[in-house]
């Protein structure tokens, strides 16, 4: 960084310096499982260790709940059941009221180890994240004494024990998206953190000790895949709540069949994002960046095929160029990082999988953010294709990483066929200045979620689920309560 | 650039998108060293502004021996001078008398500043006169009342006419955006401005800024109707190569401000346009705050307003 000389009135370097957030976080050598209100060792007797995967630090070390362990805590839930379905419904609204402000009073805490455990900006988990679960606690919170009114008519009562899986990509919001309509609606549940991003459920699970929740009401087991399995398959659990990948999703399907249990998925996605000649560009441009490369891509809904009316997108592609180079990546706990650390290696193997496929079957690379990248931790510089054919590799599966395709069209009916030419069906965009195409367009779209000159906007009370391969039920709004009750 | 210039189609611009990242600005964390630079580099931007009725060549004097030394104390190194001292017509003359020599130019409203409301040949012999008393900038009007009406080719042609008056001094053209008050019509009226200079002939970088408020009509310049600017600017130079200048006036009163403008043009346009032939602030009450902040920097502690001139 060069400093302005008092005379001078050329052009000057400025940069900005690090900004790294000091909040201290105490991390636990090794955290047990919240069961029955309580941190138990695990009876399977086995830890793992769960990093920063911008370090590569040891964080701390894990248990991995085994069969035992998972039905310890499904026997924990089933018995604290009834009580806390009994309680008044305003009794349990104030629960989650409390838990609501506990988290936002802890928020910083929170969102700081959502970053060293998950790799995502601190800008994220601070201003996006954290608002996020606070608000879907207190807008579930509010639903608690007003289920009747939310199905009129009908006398909702609660599921039982809800068996809940989460993936690694917002762990903390997912916690809230599963935890909060569950809680209000009566049930218990057993949540299963994903297996490198355990550390914000079980601070969580100290807040549930905070503000007094009966044991049992909430129970966390962490661990792996063979965890999940456990859960899913054991009898005395009666709705199934799963959001990851979609193979896992279909396994899921598999084994809950004929069983009984209700079952809600949120699967994968590969997102059309459509750019009309006629919208607003600049503002267009911000909207794929927040579409592709907010939380390194690792979103499902990530807007990950971009298609741009033929007119502008050499003007779209150059000023995407343009926006791509002043992105930051880098430590994910400096305030000024707008790209942060790839989850896990095999997440990051399987990103550059992808990069390479695209080369290899003929795609254009654009990687013009040449920021130097730091020589520990798993990274991949954001970037775009060009030269995308829809039969390619990089235009039909899942990325989950920094990693856009760009095609074009030129007529809205082509933008269509090939938008819903996907087995997925979760979230797309639209962009257009003009009123009418919006809502002609997004009418016809095979989409859960529609977003217009806008993207990656979340609510509480906005219902979000896709269709096709990407799972069916919703969570949020009234609609994502209809999953934990019985009519 | 393969695709058409900024007139050729209207230029879109939708609201929630501008405010969103216009707020994203605001979010960068700007510490220590970096803040530092900042201060310094937004002080020799300054246009330091008297623009009242009650003005007095007293006032005018201390503005400019302001500009010229912005902090009487003795710091290494140097506070930078402010880029300019701009004034009304009738204290061009007193202005460019101090700062002669100095570096710092001397700038002029003009057009019937602040409302235009009067005979283009009137408002162009107002440029005339400052340009004659020692103006080296003209900060001038469009005319409003004939934008909002619609009637943006004799919009276009005033410019072109005050342009030409300018002879050589570098014109900043005030849409004063409160009275526009849409995105879209902001974005209109950059379009317009910068395409009426630009077809008179080619521009070099920075003898024409576009610049957003008088400072006597609320709201004054904000984040969103600046970046709503910038992006002009920046679609002017992928067309044609040729730097535009952005002059944010009034209501930015806080350092901290000063360093979101800054954040908001480096990755906007660009490290090139952080030079004070480039950008300029339209303030007065900010310097000050830029020297506290600085010097709490430099010492450790805050020191009182009482510490740093007036003016």
């Amino acid at each position: 960084m060069t400093s302005v000389d008092s005379q001078s009135s050329g052009p000057a370097g400025w940069d900005y310096s690090p900004a790294p957030e000091r909040t201290r976080v105490p991390i636990k050598d090794e955290y047990g499982l919240f069961i029955d209100g309580a941190f138990r060792a695990p009876k399977s007797r086995r830890r793992f260790e769960t990093i920063n995967p911008a370090t590569e630090e040891v964080l701390s070390r894990v248990s991995e709940a085994g069969p035992a362990d998972v039905d310890a805590a499904v026997e924990a839930a089933k018995a604290a059941g009834p009580g806390w379905a009994r309680l008044k419904p305003a009794e349990r609204a104030k629960f989650l009221f409390r838990l609501a402000r506990r988290i936002q009073e802890r928020s910083r805490e929170l969102a700081v180890l959502e970053t060293m455990d998950g790799g995502k900006p601190i800008k994220e988990s601070r201003d996006v994240a954290l608002p996020l679960v606070a608000q879907h606690f207190f807008y579930h919170a509010g639903w608690a004494d007003k289920l009747s009114y939310a199905f009129p008519g009908r006398t909702p009562k609660p599921v039982g024990v809800c068996g809940q899986i989460i993936p690694w990509n917002f762990p903390l919001l997912m916690a809230a998206w599963k935890l909060a309509p569950a809680l209000a609606c009566g049930n218990t549940c057993v949540l299963k953190p994903a297996e490198t991003t355990s550390l914000t459920a079980l601070h969580l699970a100290e807040i549930l000790q905070e503000i007094e929740l009966p044991p049992g009401v909430v129970n966390i087991v962490t661990g792996a895949g063979e965890t999940g399995a456990a859960i899913v398959d054991h009898p005395d659990v009666k709705k199934v709540a799963f959001t990851g990948s979609t193979e896992v999703g279909k396994h899921l399907a598999r084994s809950v069949a004929g069983t009984g249990k209700k079952l809600t998925l949120e699967l994968g996605g590969k997102s059309p994002n459509i750019v009309f000649a006629d919208a607003a560009i600049d503002q267009a441009v911000e909207g794929i960046v927040s579409s592709i490369w907010f939380n390194q891509g690792h979103v499902c809904c990530a807007g990950s095929r971009l298609f741009v009316q033929e007119s502008i997108a050499d003007e779209v592609i150059d000023k995407l160029a343009h926006r791509m180079r002043s992105l930051r990546v880098g430590d994910p706990l400096d305030k000024n990082t707008d790209v942060g650390a790839i989850n896990s290696s095999t997440q990051l193997k399987t990103i550059e999988r992808y990069i390479d496929a695209g080369g290899d079957e003929g795609a254009i690379l654009h990687e013009v953010n040449d920021q130097p990248l730091p020589e520990k931790g798993f990274w991949c510089r954001p970037c775009f294709f060009t030269g995308v054919q829809p039969s390619h590799v990089i235009a039909r599966e899942e990325i989950f990483g920094p990693v856009l395709s760009v095609m074009t069209f030129r007529t809205p009916e082509e933008a269509l066929s090939r938008a819903n030419n996907t087995p997925y069906g979760l979230a797309a965009g639209v962009w257009t200045n003009t009123g009418s195409k919006i809502f002609e367009i997004a009418r016809k779209l095979d989409a859960g979620v529609v977003w217009c000159n806008t993207y990656n906007k979340f609510d509480a009370s906005s219902p979000f689920g896709g269709f096709k391969e990407s799972g069916f039920g919703r969570e949020g709004g009234l609609q994502g309560l209809r999953a934990y009750v019985r009519l | 650039m393969g695709y058409d210039g900024a007139m050729a189609v209207e230029r879109r611009v939708d609201t929630v998108m501008v405010d969103q990242r216009a707020g994203a600005f605001s979010r960068r964390s700007i510490k220590t060293d970096s803040k530092a630079a900042g201060l310094r580099l937004a002080i020799s931007m300054l246009d330091l502004t008297t623009l009242e009725g009650k003005d007095s060549p007293e006032k005018v004097r201390s503005l400019c021996r302001k500009a010229m030394r912005p902090y009487a104390g003795d710091l290494a190194p140097p506070v930078p001078r402010v880029a300019a001292v701009c004034v009304y017509p009738s204290h061009v003359r007193t202005a460019a008398r101090m700062l002669a020599g100095s570096g710092v130019h001397v700038a002029s409203v003009a057009t019937g500043f602040p409302s235009g409301q009067y005979p283009l040949d009137v408002r162009l012999r107002d440029v005339s006169a400052a340009i004659e008393a020692g103006a080296d900038e003209i900060d001038m009007v469009i005319n409003r009342g004939a934008f909002l009406a619609g009637r943006t080719t004799e919009v276009a042609e005033e410019i072109r006419q005050v342009w030409q008056a300018c002879e050589g001094a570098h014109l900043k053209i005030i849409l004063e955006t409160g009275e526009l008050e849409t995105y879209q019509n902001i974005r209109k009226a950059s379009d317009l401005a910068i395409e009426a200079v630009a077809s008179t002939g080619v521009l070099r970088d920075g003898e024409v800024f576009i610049k957003t408020s008088t400072g006597k009509i609320s709201p004054a310049a904000t984040m969103p109707v600046t970046l709503v600017m910038l992006e002009a600017i920046r679609d002017h130079f992928l067309s044609t190569g040729v730097r535009i200048g952005m002059k944010p006036a009034g209501g930015i009163k806080t350092a901290k401000q000063a360093l979101h403008y800054l954040v908001m043009v480096k990755e906007t346009l660009g490290e090139e346009w952080l030079t004070p032939d480039l950008f300029r602030f339209g303030a007065s009450s900010l310097t000050n705050d830029l020297l506290r902040q600085l010097l709490k920097i430099l010492t450790g502690h805050y020191m009182a307003m009482h510490d740093f001139s007036e003016a």
